[in-house]
């Protein structure tokens, strides 16, 4: 357990966060609740309706398509977004592959939350960008 | 220390639970039905927890409606009564409307504890009372791992320890000037704060709590919080501030005098001739602000008593240090250690559409507190609970009686499922309610789980989970504003799911 004072340091080195002031990243650690995964759990379920946002404090973890592993995600990275973004289940588990810690968002609060914090929409539209590229280039 | 004549003096068990609160009672209750030996101690001098002495106001956020549409001795009559603990025997049940004055639906405090102190004393629940669990220790043995538990009786052993102690730990986050602050644990009498200028921090229920009771007192309340406040009734959840603390928020729209801000602590000081000044650093885009106030209250909440458990590998997280925790309340970290009452609320499940399980309340955790008690004699000491074995069409009845009537899945939606399995020898199987996340991610045999589920649009409906050749697939069924999952339409749908399942 850490306290909410070093949740902030570590959020205010992420990417999606990084134009966040203090005071915004104090309020995102208020807002998203700490969770913790042990190895083997499963984030998301691939399917499944009532999905969140996950960031990832620590640990890692993997994406799952119909049993096989397509991604690893680490520190700073996030994942959740698309399935509440399309109001659709999940396509993939996400599953802790070690002691994974993250603070997660609600999914009903996930839209509010972006809206209210365009510069963090625009960080991850710009993830979503790269995550885009490096697929079409994967085609190409 | 106990007197000696007090139950379970120091020595060997294969039990251990500390605690004399609702998930404490719940357990020894539940274990003693299962006709497992065990012993309950707690550093308290009688049973209650901690409604022995809060709310601080003195009053529940959990109902209990002595008059309800159901008997108030028949199972169903649970889901109207959030506060009574669980029993089949009709006499030990809804023992909280029994003290109820008609004054409120939500009972106080008082009305609470007593409520706690009658079902120990009918149900014949011992407890060594008066004795302090103090440190534990990890004992490798010839026949596997125990616990050595000490306490301020002597030493205890055990194969299993069940901690239920609470999320009762006042805690104050650290911070500049935060000495200056007193924690909701110390709020003195409230005539003390007439005319006063009082800063509370923390925009949850406990802070709206203080600022509810302190309104006719404090001159001028503010109350503050990076986070935006969130009620319940926008939540459409238990998720937010409860209905009966909104009037400050109330005043704060409408000018009264409350200030209900987004922002955080810079510092708080104390100048020199005894003046205090908190610095708040706003997270809503305004300017930072500096506030003279006479009292600073710190509602900040409380964090588990763990003792020693992190040092023997019990992890824990979030702002409540909960343990991390499997679906069935066993510490992630030492097997063989459990947790019922709040602290269960560590285990989170799928909290699906962001709605959380009631685990953090008596009406939630009562539930895992049995199951708890089910499953450590299952896995531990070979209890075998008798399972109906049900044709298809029995095992659909089942569901859409259990969906329309079971309090269980009632309180615990998307927490806690009715299981049916195939049997080999054929038919359907009845596991039981165990927790859903188990349910969904431990395999096994073909089966169907139904759970009640909320998605904050304020509609309560069933959601049934197959599991086909390991395959996990949900279909929820439409809701009814009147929670009728006993008609013949329910009961069509059901019946085609769990046709799915056995093949028919």
């Amino acid at each position: 357990m850490v306290e909410r004072a070093e949740l902030v340091d570590a959020i205010a080195s992420f990417a999606l966060f990084g134009d966040l002031t203090g005071p915004q990243l104090e309020g995102i650690v208020h807002l998203f609740e700490e969770t913790v995964f042990s190895e083997g759990d499963k984030v998301l379920r691939q399917g499944l309706t009532g999905s969140a946002f996950y960031v990832i404090l620590d640990g890692e973890a993997a994406v799952v398509v119909d049993g096989t592993e397509r991604a690893r995600l680490g520190r700073g990275e996030f994942f959740g977004e698309v399935s509440l973004m399309l109001s659709e289940s999940p396509i993939a588990d996400v599953v802790a592959t070690r002691s994974l810690r993250c603070l997660m968002l609600a999914g009903p609060a996930f839209e509010s939350f972006l809206v209210a914090h365009p510069r963090v929409m625009y960080r991850m539209l710009q993830a979503q960008a790269r995550r885009l590229r490096a697929a079409n280039r994967w085609r190409s | 220390m106990a007197e000696l004549s007090a139950p379970f003096p120091p020595g060997d068990y294969p039990i251990l639970v500390i605690g004399s609160g609702p998930g404490a009672l719940q357990t020894s209750y539940s274990l003693r039905q299962a006709g497992i030996d065990h012993a309950v101690i707690s550093a308290d001098p009688s049973a209650g927890g901690m409604f022995r002495r809060w709310p601080f106001f003195q009053r529940l956020l959990s109902w209990t409606k002595p008059f309800a549409p159901v008997q108030r001795d028949s199972r169903a009559y649970e889901r109207f009564d959030w506060n009574s603990l669980l029993t089949d025997d009709p006499g030990l049940r809804a023992i909280q409307a029994e003290f109820m004055d008609g004054t409120s639906y939500f009972p106080s405090r008082p009305e609470m504890e007593a409520n706690l102190a009658a079902f120990a004393e009918r149900a014949a629940i011992k407890i060594r009372y008066d004795c302090r669990w103090t440190a534990t220790r990890r004992l490798s043995t010839a026949e596997g791992e125990r616990f050595e538990v000490e306490t301020t009786d002597g030493v205890y052993t055990c194969t299993v320890l069940v901690v239920a102690v609470g999320v009762a730990e006042p805690y104050t986050p650290p911070g500049i000037g935060m000495e200056h602050t007193h924690h909701y644990a110390d709020v003195r009498p409230v005539e003390s704060y007439a005319d006063r200028r009082v800063l509370l921090i923390g925009k949850q229920n406990s802070g709206f709590e203080l600022a509810t009771g302190l309104l006719p007192w404090a001159r001028q309340l503010i109350l503050v919080s990076p986070s935006r406040t969130r009620l319940s009734v926008d939540t459409r959840s238990l998720v937010g501030v409860r209905a009966r603390y909104v009037q400050p928020f109330e005043d704060h729209i409408l000018g009264g005098g409350v200030s209900v801000l987004d922002a955080s602590i810079d510092r708080i000081e104390r100048s020199p001739d005894g003046r205090l000044t908190a610095r708040l650093r706003r997270s809503d885009g305004g300017a930072d602000l500096a506030l003279e106030v006479d009292e600073v209250i710190s509602a900040t909440g409380f964090v588990c008593p763990l003792q020693d458990l992190p040092d023997l590998g019990v992890g824990t997280f979030g702002a409540s240090r909960l343990p991390i925790q499997t679906p069935w309340w066993e510490s992630s970290g030492v097997p063989g250690i459990f947790f019922a009452g709040t602290i269960g609320q560590g285990a989170k499940g799928l909290q699906k559409h962001g709605v959380p399980s009631n685990s953090g309340a008596v009406q939630g955790s009562r539930y895992n507190a049995r199951i708890l008690a089910g499953h450590i004699a299952a896995t531990h000491f070979g209890w075998q609970p008798e399972r109906r074995v049900l044709s298809a069409e029995a095992a659909a009845d089942l569901i859409a009686a259990e969906l329309a009537d079971a309090p269980a899945l009632f309180h615990q939606r998307a927490y806690l499922a009715q299981v049916l399995s195939i049997d080999p020898a054929g038919g359907f199987r009845d596991d039981g309610v165990q927790p859903l996340a188990h349910v969904l991610d431990a395999g096994g045999a073909d089966a169907v789980a139904a759970t009640l589920e909320s998605d904050g649009t304020g509609a309560i409906y069933p959601v049934l989970y197959t599991r086909i050749g390991g395959r996990i697939v949900e279909q929820a069924i439409e809701p009814d504003a009147l929670l009728r999952y006993d008609s013949a339409d329910s009961r069509r749908v059901i019946a085609e799911i769990v046709g799915r399942v056995s093949g028919g």
